[in-house]
């Protein structure tokens, strides 16, 4: 065991991957010699040789590319797409091939690559730094989507990932790799080391794709959310008083419905947080499973707090951004009806 | 059994990193003078070579040499030199209010200023550019205010973005500066759809696209090659070439096997190879393409040769990837030092002169930087109001975003 950050834990999952499989090749803008804009590759380079761990042109559309077709002689690509905003170049081949390639070869050639992008708002990075794309990937059949809140699962997550054989899209919440964060920027930063899940064990593990973890117990309402969003949901629940059940849902697809049901239907109540803006976000997904599988349970409307219909603003940042304060009305809110 | 090699593969890598001595002798630089300055209605297949040589004007003594010399008078000179001094002292000042905590971020051209306010002085008003965030020079060579740029760098409430964009990433149709964004290579062909409606609509305006080298890789530049290569619009196509892009240097963008000039010839679209630190030069060749666009000749690719003297921005730290004295070791020199000596060679500048002009320029940008800093930054005084942000994402603000305006309660 080690106290890790979430870069760390990322990190250490490529390593331990990288050392027991030699088919794991990593690469994408900066990644190589330099380890990466957000030091996620650091030092990989120099352990596994520069044909394992390299740079790759600003070309987001050829680093997918490529990464499907060393998947499909049968490596195990893990590529870095710098910001989560810059993947639409490569969004065609994400959608177009990678999804599709077993379905449309009858199983003969698939990708079993994972595609790392950090996401989410949080560092004043404005529209091109702030995104949080995850709905245009689980809209997408073929497609896996993966967020993590902390650095055990971050690694274990990411372990589970590079080895599934379907395309992984792997979202790292970037506010969170160096702390968690509670949603108030007024409050000094906090480091991982005193977060318990900053605890990552030697070696490799597996949090297995699909299933929800559990991150606060309570009776009064469930809260659905993931990412940035769960350290925001669990102020908001200290701030208010509300007994909130906080469910970090870490994969998004395959989405473990039966967490979902089995809190719902004890609370009665539901909200659904993401920092993505709100129409057709991954929240109505949500929101229609509950519906769906906990109707005659529900006492009150299901509610959604997400981030406004607007691109992501610079200096409205803490305007825009869903903060406790407002998941905190809405839990109070759900409370009341 | 296979008699077969094995196979391995090419990763290109820098010939020095941090600790290393600087060694530019890949760059392929010529004598300046050396190469002619042909018609603009060359056929280009005549002037392929010029994708592998180098206009230079100013020479190692600052003499002005060669068929590209051109007719800028002391004058136009004395006023390249102030637009390359006022961006640098401009930049500092941003650098230091960054900081200060002023903005969060800021991105800085330092050694690559003539590339830009030197491109602007060929251009008319009315022609269109689409740069990128390190073509602060176009504003400032075509006289846009800076206090307008410092409230957008500050997020205030004089900020015309309305906090919407990164500092530095600045919109201003007037001066016929597109708004930048922050996705690389999407603008490019921004740039030949605006020419070509330019030449749809038979007006007499151009265009001129920017591009970082490492950018060049991005699909969007090869797409606007094409598009440019077929309807042979009014466009001018840089490539500022400074030799990195972040960690990675211009190999990794393609420039180990060949010249970014290079690109242009597969769509037989001309292409000029400069010394991207001479401001005479830049003018020359911009000139150049830009008589050839306004003569209904089409696009011309220009790669600009120079070197990223800072950080990419605020958030990176270059001692990381690259030896630490490496400007000072490049071969095409400090733009400003070059136009300097230039002057004074030929009668026109002195010593004492350029003293005062850098003392006139800073106190410029102090005083702007206050009248900023008196409608706010980033954290402190006024700021664009929250409602300000639902508006714009439409022309009409539609239900939904009045409804979450007002759950916002602004
Ligand atoms: C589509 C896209 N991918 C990646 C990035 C991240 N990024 C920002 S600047 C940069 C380097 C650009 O280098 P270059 O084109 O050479 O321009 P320079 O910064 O040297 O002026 C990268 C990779 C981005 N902004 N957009
Ligand atoms: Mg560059």
């Amino acid at each position: 065991m080690a106290r890790m950050s979430m870069v760390e834990a990322i990190r250490d999952a490529m390593d331990c991957k990288m050392a027991e499989d030699e088919r794991v090749v990593v690469f994408g803008e900066d990644v190589g010699y330099f380890g990466g804009v957000f030091r996620c590759t650091d030092g990989l380079q120099r352990k596994y040789g520069k044909s394992r761990c390299f740079d790759a042109p600003i070309n987001e559309s050829g680093i997918v590319g490529v990464a499907i077709g060393m998947g499909a002689y049968g490596l195990r690509p893990v590529a870095e797409i710098q910001f989560a905003d810059y993947v639409y170049p490569g969004y065609d081949q994400i959608v177009s091939e990678a999804a599709r390639l077993r379905y449309r070869s009858g199983g003969e050639f698939f990708a079993p690559i994972v595609i790392r992008m950090p996401c989410g708002g949080g560092i004043y990075g404005g529209q091109t730094h702030s995104q949080s794309p995850e709905a245009l990937f689980t809209h997408v059949s073929g497609l896996k989507t993966v967020i993590p809140s902390n650095p055990y699962d971050a690694k274990g997550l990411l372990i589970a990932s590079i080895e599934d054989d379907d395309p992984v899209i792997f979202l790292e919440p970037k506010r969170l790799y160096n702390g968690p964060f509670s949603g108030h920027p007024d409050q000094p930063a906090v480091p991982w080391a005193k977060h318990p899940l900053s605890e990552v064990p030697a070696g490799r593990y597996i949090v297995p794709l699909g299933k929800a973890a559990v991150r606060r117990e309570g009776k009064g309402v469930t809260v659905l959310c993931y990412g940035t969003m769960t350290h925001v949901a669990e102020a908001a629940a200290e701030e208010t008083g509300v007994d909130a059940e906080i469910i970090d849902l870490r994969s998004l697809l395959p989405l473990d419905v039966d967490a979902i049901q089995a809190s719902v239907e004890k609370t009665g109540r539901c909200l659904i947080v993401h920092e993505a803006t709100l129409t057709s976000g991954f929240g109505a997904e949500l929101a229609a499973q509950v519906t769906e599988r906990c109707f005659y349970a529900l006492e009150a409307p299901v509610e959604r707090v997400a981030g406004w219909d607007t691109p992501y603003p610079v200096s409205e940042e803490w305007d825009y951004f869903p903060g406790p304060a407002r998941v905190g009305r809405a839990l109070v809110k759900a409370m009341e009806t | 059994m296979t008699s077969a090699p094995r196979l391995s593969l090419h990763v290109p890598e820098p010939t020095v990193r941090p600790g290393g001595k600087p060694d530019f002798s890949h760059v392929g630089i010529a004598e300046a003078g050396e190469v002619p300055r042909p018609p603009i209605d060359v056929n280009p297949s005549e002037i392929r070579d010029f994708a592998y040589t180098m206009i230079r004007v100013l020479d190692d003594n600052g003499d002005a040499v060669g068929a590209w010399v051109g007719a800028l008078t002391p004058d136009d000179l004395r006023k390249g030199l102030r637009d390359m001094m006022l961006t640098r002292a401009f930049d500092a000042r941003m650098l230091l209010s960054q900081r200060q905590g002023k903005t969060s971020f800021y991105i800085q051209s330092l050694g690559e200023e003539a590339i830009a306010t030197a491109h602007r002085k060929a251009l008319k008003p009315g022609d269109m550019c689409f740069p990128t965030y390190r073509q602060q020079g176009l504003l400032i060579a075509y006289g846009w205010p800076i206090v307008d740029m410092m409230c957008q760098i500050f997020a205030n409430e004089q900020d015309r973005l309305k906090g919407r964009q990164l500092p530095g990433l600045y919109s201003a149709k007037e001066a016929g500066f597109f708004t930048v964004s922050g996705n690389l290579g999407t603008q490019y062909p921004h740039a030949v759809g605006w020419a070509m409606a330019s030449a749809i609509s038979g007006d007499t305006r151009i265009a001129s696209g920017w591009i970082g080298e490492g950018a060049t890789a991005e699909s969007d530049f090869h797409s606007a090659l094409v598009f440019a290569s077929v309807y042979r619009p009014p466009v001018i196509l840089n490539v500022v070439n400074n030799q990195w892009a972040i960690s990675s240097y211009q190999g990794i963008a393609g420039g180990e096997s060949a010249k970014f000039a290079a690109r242009a010839h597969g769509f037989a679209i001309p292409s000029l190879r400069v010394d991207g630190n001479d401001y005479l030069a830049v003018y020359a060749a911009s000139l150049w393409a830009a008589e050839r666009a306004r003569a209904n000749l089409g696009p011309t690719l220009i790669e600009w040769v120079t070197y990223r003297a800072g950080a990419h921005s605020t958030s990176d730290d270059p001692s990381k990837y690259r030896p630490k004295d490496e400007w000072a070791a490049w071969p095409l020199g400090d733009p400003i030092e070059r136009l300097k000596i230039h002057l004074i060679r030929i009668g026109a500048w002195s010593e004492e002169r350029h003293k005062q002009m850098q003392a006139e320029v800073e106190a410029e940008v102090l005083e702007a930087a206050k009248e900023a800093e008196s409608h706010g930054t980033l954290h402190d005084g006024p700021k664009p109001s929250a409602a300000t942000m639902f508006e714009q994402v439409y022309k009409d603000m539609p239900r939904h975003l009045r409804e979450q305006r007002q759950q916002l309660g602004v």
